[in-house]
């Protein structure tokens, strides 16, 4: 199972996995390309980006764009992402409660690397990310 | 002809254009890869133009260009359609080229993934500018709920751009069309199979209706 580390630096090999938990209020100020950054800089180190608010369609849109852009032999496969929307990751859900959120409409968005990701899996108020141990 | 009559023959005809005729609305088929688009739009031009568009082929990422068809003239019930045709390729969120090297060595491998992901930004680009409408292909042998396909439809209802959902191969024994309306029910499907030629009266007079 995944486990939300402290935000030690993801050179080298570790045991758990790295999840970024990103609040709506941070997303806020940021234009599209700086949001687009923040989610691929932290997928190229291996970390799970969870997105309180999501995206709009059109900044999915560009961060497939930006994603393909990015894909590199053995280096980059892209991305696994999977949304969950506001009456699924309600307040009473685990990352509701991480979050500390009040409800909103926005959906919650996980996003992660694929060649680590075996299966963003959906579930009705619990994201699990299964990650492959190799 | 002499110039001067060629010249004024090709003034009136742009001309004419303006006046008469709207500009060909540019229909994209859009959807995930290996779920018939090339297929589709070879079936289409081939029934209204007599050619083809691209080449269709089980190992996915065939297409890696954008490809346009122009005035591809539909006629239904008296009436005759316009469209431009555009066969996009195959949307994803990874390419990994170890997927083909069953089917090709190494360096075929990485050079198809390479033009994948090209091809992939290519035809999210056409969407956001380019494309007056979209033709989403669905293979209904597999499940709909992806999220290439819930994020694709959001981008495509976020820019109030007319859809039809095209529930292909319909002639192989798992396809399930209702899997595709109760996983999009605010758009209208059609099934088909581009493959057999199914059901392609209801495929036209859709698109006549949709896009004319
Ligand atoms: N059984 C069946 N097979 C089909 C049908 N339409 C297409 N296919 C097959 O599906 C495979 C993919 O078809 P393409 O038309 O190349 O698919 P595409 O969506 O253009 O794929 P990309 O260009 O890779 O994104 C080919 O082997 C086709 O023969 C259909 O209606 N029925
Ligand atoms: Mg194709």
């Amino acid at each position: 199972m995944p486990q939300a580390t402290d935000a030690e630096d993801g050179d080298g090999p570790s045991d758990g996995v790295q999840i970024d938990l990103i609040s709506g209020e941070r997303m806020e100020g940021m234009a599209t390309m700086e949001k687009i950054r923040m989610i691929l800089d932290g997928v190229h180190d291996g970390n799970i980006v969870i997105l309180e608010e999501g995206l709009t369609p059109d900044e999915e849109s560009r961060l497939i764009e930006v994603t393909m852009a990015e894909i590199s032999p053995d280096e980059f496969n892209g991305i696994e992402i999977e949304t969950y929307p506001k009456s699924d990751a309600g307040d009473s859900s685990l990352i509701g409660r991480i979050m500390g959120s009040e409800s909103s409409d926005a959906k919650l968005t996980v996003i992660g690397p694929a060649n680590q990701i075996e299966t963003l899996h959906k579930d009705e108020t619990l994201i699990s990310a299964l990650v492959s141990h190799n | 002809m002499g110039l001067f009559t060629e010249l004024k023959d090709s003034i009136s005809r742009a001309t004419d254009r303006l006046f008469t005729e709207q500009e060909p609305k540019r229909i994209g088929i859009y959807g995930p890869p290996n779920a018939g688009k090339t297929t589709l739009a070879n079936r289409i031009a081939r029934d209204w133009t007599g050619d083809a568009i691209g080449t269709e082929s089980h190992v996915p990422h065939e297409t890696r260009r954008a490809r346009r068809k122009e005035n591809v003239e539909i006629e239904r019930n008296g009436k005759t359609v316009t469209i431009d045709i555009v066969d996009t390729p195959g949307v994803t969120t990874k390419v990994d080229y170890e997927e083909f090297t069953d089917e090709m060595d190494k360096e075929d491998a990485i050079r198809r993934s390479r033009e994948a992901t090209e091809g992939v930004a290519e035809a999210m680009h056409w969407l956001r500018e380019d494309v007056d409408g979209v033709i989403y292909v669905l293979d209904s042998a597999e499940d709909p709920i992806t999220q290439v396909n819930t994020m694709l439809i959001g981008i495509i209802e976020s820019r109030d751009l007319p859809v039809l959902i095209f529930a292909n191969k319909i002639d192989l024994d798992e396809s399930s069309v209702k899997r595709i309306e109760d996983a999009f029910p605010q758009h209208k499907t059609v099934p088909l199979s581009a493959k057999e030629g199914d059901n392609m009266d209801e495929v036209y007079d859709n698109i006549a209706e949709y896009f004319g």
